[in-house]
């Protein structure tokens, strides 16, 4: 087993970058994202390692750039957050469409106004629908590891597609914690060189990206959704092969103490690790509650989740995103999604907590808590909530 | 575990501080986590800094609220911060000032076993500028013993390279000259 060093997150996940022997980076720097890119630039102008650095004049050149490169064969890492994330958005779905298997790690962060540099879900469930792979790291460790799954991932021949590899910003993204780091060897046993199944080539012309006529363009988009549908497998493997070769095993969801709950959360990224010391806490005080984490969410591992939630009366979810004068947050209306129709569905109690930046503590837990408890003993499913919000939320959507 | 929260000015190299305790901690094969208290990162203006250690992993990602120490590295910031907020009982205060502990205590009302050091003298006399991140660093390893002097001269040799001898030498005066009070 290696040994854990001391380290910031972005730094590891830079590291881990440049030890998968990434070909090309284009990115432009944003907080909280931006010591990732540094770091590589860093160790581009040191020698340490050979990739092309392309320090663009915005996050909509470098997606444009990481596009480019991909096509024409290159392993493509970028990283980015909020505004910058925005700013990609209409090269998001070209990158998806185009099957280019790009790797860009985003430090979540909330979208302005009022502008806030802290984290929550907004930039990257805004591109919710973008067509890439997406993916959500808990801790630094996870974060880090993620990075050599994703290239591996991407570049499957049976999934070639571009994956988001997400992580909270700042409460991951800048916390110096105990990492255990891959070695490039180590991943090289892992993870091979890339083998472009087609590519840009003067002297073998192709065509990427053409207009697509109505007649095809339907086609192209239910291929599309065959692609992301059909990486679950892969995905699945993928995650087993690392945990078999370094120990630690991913899954596409997290559970956490559910074999006895009535009660469990539901939720993504780095609230979590606060919640298994506030269940480890309740527990205590004889309070059977539980965890559920979606670690993938595209493709959103449907069966996965519904074997997790089996037999569970009541579900406290909670988002870091919420569409405003819609259905409430996105994790919600997916995991309804699942669930709707199914005999003896659990009971759905919807929170958003944790916009830009405010803590997801105990007492966070403990308000959900008592709401989930409230309707485990007969009482009403509350309306979607702001549980965070002084004042209180006005009410019902 | 230990929860630490570190107070200080934009620039000031608290959240340093924060690192190289961390560092220092996981290098000693404990549990550690560092983090900045983010905000518009303006020179000058009061900001936080927080630690965790423990013996197993830890899983907490929120800010730290009820520190079991609180480490004041400038001490302007005691007339207009409450450091003293969320202390745990028996918690310890580390601070940077002239005053003694008594007269901390007295009239700035501050809370818990206090550790006093003259921080800005000792970084002004040894590393030329009153830049008090590492200095405060020696009271608060004198005061908690949470990791050998050894290991974080160790960190501190790593992170300043050749200008690292003046941070050794006002780590260990503050480590000499720091008055542990009850």
């Amino acid at each position: 087993m290696a040994v854990r060093k001391g380290i910031e997150s972005s730094l590891a996940i830079a590291e881990a970058a440049a030890a998968c022997n990434v070909d090309c980076i284009a990115a432009y720097p944003i907080t909280p994202q931006t010591h990732i890119v540094e770091h590589l630039s860093e160790l581009v102008n040191d020698g340490v390692l050979d990739a092309e650095f392309i320090p663009v004049e915005s996050e909509h050149s470098a997606m444009s750039c990481c596009c480019g490169t991909a096509a024409a064969g290159a392993r493509t890492f970028t990283a980015t957050s909020s505004q910058g994330l925005a700013l990609m958005h209409e090269i998001m779905f070209i990158a998806a469409n185009l099957r280019l298997p790009i790797v860009m790690t985003v430090a979540n962060r909330a979208l302005s106004a009022p502008i806030n540099i802290w984290n929550d879900h907004s930039d990257v469930m805004t591109e919710r629908d973008c067509g890439w792979l997406q993916i959500f790291g808990e801790n630094g460790q996870e974060s880090t590891d993620l990075v050599p799954i994703c290239h591996k991932i991407a570049e499957d021949k049976r999934v070639l597609l571009p994956i988001m590899l997400n992580f909270d910003g700042f409460i991951v993204s800048h916390v110096v914690e105990p990492i255990e780091m891959l070695t490039r060897e180590e991943i090289a046993t892992f993870l091979p060189d890339y083998e472009p199944q087609q590519r840009l080539d003067v002297d073998n012309p192709i065509t990427m990206g053409p207009v697509g006529m109505p007649e095809v363009y339907t086609e192209a988009k239910m291929a599309h959704e065959a692609a992301v549908r059909n990486a679950y497998g892969p995905i699945c493997e993928i995650l087993e092969e690392f945990g078999q070769k370094f120990g630690r095993t991913y899954k596409p969801v997290e559970t956490y103490k559910t074999e006895d709950a009535d009660i469990v959360f539901v939720m993504m990224g780095a609230a979590s690790e606060t919640c298994m010391s506030w269940v480890d806490k309740v527990r205590e005080q004889g309070k059977k509650v539980g965890i559920v984490r979606f670690r993938l969410w595209r493709p959103l591992p449907v069966e996965a989740f519904k074997e997790a939630v089996q037999g569970k009366k009541v579900l406290g979810i909670i988002d870091r995103h919420f569409s405003p004068g819609g259905a409430g947050g996105p994790v919600a209306q997916e995991v309804k999604y699942t669930l709707y129709g199914e005999k003896d569905a659990p009971k759905a109690v919807e929170v958003v907590a944790g916009l830009g930046g405010r803590d997801i503590d105990f007492d966070t837990f403990d308000k959900i808590f008592d709401r989930c408890q409230k309707v485990l003993d007969g009482g009403e499913v509350p309306p979607f909530e702001l549980i965070q919000a002084r004042g209180g939320h006005y009410g019902k959507i | 575990m230990l929860e630490l929260r570190f107070h200080g000015r934009g620039g000031q190299g608290g959240v340093t501080s924060a690192e190289l305790l961390a560092l220092a901690a996981i290098a000693d094969g404990k549990f550690a986590q560092a983090f900045p208290s983010f905000g518009p990162e303006r020179r000058g203006a009061p900001v936080k800094a927080f630690a965790r250690i423990s013996e197993a992993q830890i899983r907490n990602r929120t800010a730290v609220t009820t520190p079991n120490i609180a480490i004041v590295l400038d001490p302007s910031l005691l007339t207009i911060v409450n450091t003293s907020e969320g202390l745990v009982e028996g918690g310890i205060q580390v601070v940077n000032s002239t005053h003694s502990a008594k007269a901390l205590r007295e009239e700035i009302g501050l809370k818990g076993k206090l550790v006093v050091v003259d921080a800005n003298k000792i970084a002004a006399e040894e590393i030329g500028r009153v830049i008090t991140n590492t200095t405060m660093l020696g009271a608060l390893i004198k005061a908690t013993g949470i990791v050998s002097t050894d290991l974080l001269i160790e960190q501190l040799k790593k992170r300043f390279g050749r200008i690292a001898e003046g941070n050794i030498k006002a780590f260990n005066r503050a480590y000499e000259e720091a008055v542990v009070a009850e």
